[in-house]
Parts: structure tokens; C-alpha cells; sequence
């Protein structure tokens, strides 16, 4: 993966159009899930409902964030032919952290999102942006890409949640919406429906932006 | 017959890729030529059967709430298990690594045909997600060598059923928006409908 270096101004309001656009890029036109395809292990098995992907997505936001910016702060420290233990390291720790905090506090999504919490830290979203953006970048930058990167994954996966609850369930963060006469849709709730309504989900994204892949 | 029954099962039935989207990333990513496809699978495979077993004994010895007895009793009461991630991620990080170097040094053919995959694996979740759900199925030791080299059986069957479609799939016209993703990404879904039909068998 190549190393994006963004030259950084002396003295730099906190919010000029470079840095605005580290935290827009990735919600659209180099989004992480549709575009770059990271991120996509951990993602799908948590959407079939939207209260445990809210519940993902904040727990990756708060990784990436935190990750980035340890990493950020560390990135001359860290030897060059170690660092990929170095960040799993990193990474696993701020995971136990959530981890820890999701079943002291919401131990009923715990138990759905299960498993799939501690792959947080095999997510290839994280560990991309550390190496191509953390690495190289500063602290508060970095921060600022941390967001970009995690929202652009948190919409992405809520609307793949908000279709497989409607149809799948009927009801949106448990609460019925579709009149009881309707026949839960089963093909939803199982594996199938995510990989289809993420494939209609790129599908719509690039007809839109006009990005297309090599064959 | 149990261990056929269990190797079946996480082949076909929790297949890693359909039932649980595991290896998601490197699946969708290494997946347009069969031979490479080929590779990395054996690779992951390999990995698997090897760390399984490893994060067992990692478990069961030091992690679980008494198992540091063999040190002594006054460690009965002790439970590491909030350390699962961190360790079950070094040991998998290590082993890879180890692997690499022992293959490096041993068989540079196979060295030349797995090598530049291994070190795409570490980070490959269904590594972690297997040694993950070993633990809350209370596997024997065996098992859990039967279950990791069959999860890794599954996901090499999945990932060169995806490569050989989309080796074919070069010659049809799919709408350009639709091209490589999200078309992969359909057919990863009607895969997976097509595995659903092994549901339910057992021997």
C-alpha cells in the first residue's frame, strides 16, 4: 500500500480545505467499504439488525480514532521491520478496552455482537489507515482521517442494517414499522441478503460518482 | 465418526466465508486468477490447521480461570481471560511469521508459491475468528486441529469457486458501475444461497 504524505503548512487554521477534505473524501468518493473494500470481515455479520451495528460502528470509530492517533504520536519511534506487531498491539489493546466496556454496560449487544467485537482487530480498516495515513502523518491529522475513514464505514453498514431490519424483521432498532400483515423476508436475515444489498449498495455508489474498476 | 461429522460441518455448513464472512478482505481482493486464489487458500489453510491448535493450548493452560493450576495451587483462582485478544493475535502474528521463515528455509519452491500470501494472513480474520469461536464451543485438542484445518478446507473451496467465476466472468458484459465489486459481491451471495442446501446434513 502506498504511503500518502499530504505536505502540511506552518501555520494551518484548524479546519482549512486540506484537512476538510481528509475527513470528506473517504464518506464518498474513496470510501473504505465501497471503494478501497476494507473492512468488509467484520462488518456484514453484525448488520442484520440496527442496534448492534450502531453499536459496531461506534466501537470501530472509537479504534480507529485512538489507533491513529497512538500510532501517529509514536510513528518515529516505531522500528520499521516490527511495526506491523507494534500496531496489532496497539490495536488489541484499545479492542480489550471496548470490549471490556460493551460488557459491563450493554451486555445484551455483547453477546450479539460477540466474536465479532475482537475481530475489530483483524478489521483491514484500521490497520489501513495506520499504514498508509498514521505512519506518515501527524497527530491531528491523523485524528481527522480516523473520522473520515470510520463514518464513511458507519454509513455504509447502517444502511445495509436499515434494509435488513425493514425487510428482514419488520421493525427498525426493534420497533415494528412494516403493518403485521407483512411476511418477514427470511433471505434477509441470513448471510445471503448482506452480501446482496452491499453489492446494490456499490452498485448505486458508483453509478453515481462515476467510479469504475478495471475488469 | 464425531471428528468427520465436525470437518463436514465447518466445511460446508459454517462455511467461513458464507455463514460468517470471514477473510472477507483477501477474499474479495485475491480472487480474480484461480492460481493465486490456489495459493493463498493452501496458505490459509496451512495457517489454520497450525494455529488452532496452538491457541488451544494457549487457552486451556495459562488464559482460562484455573488453568494456571499447573503452576501451583494458589493460582486456581486466577482468570486471564480479558488477555484472549492480545495473545491469540501475537500468536497468530508470531506464528506466520515463523512459518514464513521455516518455509523460506526448507522449501524455497513452496516458499516462491505461498510466500508472498503469508504475510497477508496475520490479518486475515478468519485466523482470529476461528480461535475466537473455538473457545465458547469447548473443543477437545483434537477438535480443534479437525476444525481448523476443515474451516480452512471451506474457505479455500469458497475462495476458488469465486476465482473461477470470475475468470469466466470477463468474457460477459456486466454494467460498468456494477464491474468488479459489487458484482463480486452478488455472486459471493448467491454462493451463498447455493451452500445453504448443505444445511441440515450429517452423517
Amino acid at each position: 500500500m502506498s504511503t500518502e504524505t499530504v505536505a502540511a503548512k506552518k501555520s494551518e487554521a484548524l479546519f482549512s480545505k486540506r484537512r476538510k477534505a481528509i475527513v470528506t473524501d473517504p464518506l464518498d468518493d474513496d470510501n473504505p467499504v465501497t471503494v478501497q473494500v476494507l473492512g468488509i470481515c467484520s462488518a456484514l455479520a453484525v448488520t442484520s439488525k440496527l442496534e448492534p451495528t450502531l453499536v459496531m460502528s461506534i466501537a470501530v470509530t472509537f479504534v480507529i480514532i485512538f489507533s491513529n492517533l497512538i500510532v501517529s504520536l509514536l510513528r518515529n519511534a516505531i522500528p520499521q521491520r516490527i511495526r506491523i506487531i507494534v500496531q496489532l498491539g496497539i490495536v488489541a489493546s484499545l479492542v480489550i478496552i471496548v470490549d471490556q466496556v460493551l460488557k459491563a454496560y450493554l451486555y445484551d449487544v455483547s453477546k450479539v455482537v460477540g466474536v465479532y467485537v475482537g475481530l475489530i482487530i483483524t478489521n483491514c480498516i484500521v490497520m489501513g489507515r495506520l499504514e498508509a495515513f498514521a505512519m506518515a502523518n501527524k497527530p491531528y491529522d491523523s485524528i481527522l482521517d480516523g473520522l473520515g475513514s470510520s463514518f464513511g464505514y458507519a454509513w455504509v453498514i447502517l444502511v445495509v442494517a436499515f434494509f435488513r431490519e425493514l425487510f428482514g424483521s419488520g421493525t427498525l432498532f426493534d420497533i415494528r414499522v412494516l403493518p403485521e400483515a407483512y411476511v418477514n423476508n427470511g433471505l434477509m436475515t441470513s448471510p445471503v441478503g448482506a452480501f446482496i444489498i452491499i453489492g446494490l449498495i456499490i452498485w448505486v455508489q458508483r453509478a453515481r460518482n462515476g467510479y469504475v474498476e478495471e475488469a | 465418526m464425531d471428528l468427520l461429522n465436525l470437518a463436514i460441518k465447518s466445511i460446508f455448513i459454517d462455511n467461513m466465508v458464507f455463514a460468517y464472512f470471514l477473510g472477507m478482505c483477501s477474499y474479495l481482493a485475491v480472487s480474480k486468477k484461480v492460481d493465486t486464489a490456489l495459493g493463498l487458500g493452501l496458505a490459509v489453510t496451512f495457517v489454520l490447521t497450525i494455529t488452532v491448535p496452538l491457541n488451544w493450548l494457549v487457552y486451556n493452560y495459562i488464559l482460562k480461570e484455573g488453568a494456571l493450576t499447573w503452576l501451583g495451587e494458589q493460582y486456581a483462582g486466577v482468570s486471564l481471560d480479558f488477555l484472549t485478544y492480545i495473545l491469540f493475535i501475537a500468536v497468530v502474528a508470531s506464528t506466520v511469521q515463523l512459518v514464513e521463515m521455516i518455509i523460506e528455509k526448507f522449501s524455497p519452491s513452496l516458499y516462491g508459491s505461498l510466500g508472498i500470501f503469508l504475510p497477508l494472513i496475520a490479518v486475515n480474520c478468519s485466523i482470529l475468528g476461528a480461535a475466537f469461536f473455538m473457545v465458547p464451543r469447548e473443543y477437545s485438542i483434537v477438535e480443534a486441529g479437525v476444525y481448523g484445518f476443515s474451516s480452512g478446507i471451506g474457505w479455500l473451496i469458497a475462495i476458488i469457486a469465486l476465482a473461477a467465476i470470475r475468470e469466466k466472468m470477463k468474457y460477459s458484459n456486466v454494467p460498468a458501475p456494477l464491474r468488479g465489486l459489487g458484482i463480486t459481491f452478488i455472486i459471493t451471495g448467491l454462493m451463498g444461497l447455493a451452500f445453504m442446501s448443505f444445511m441440515g446434513i450429517a452423517l
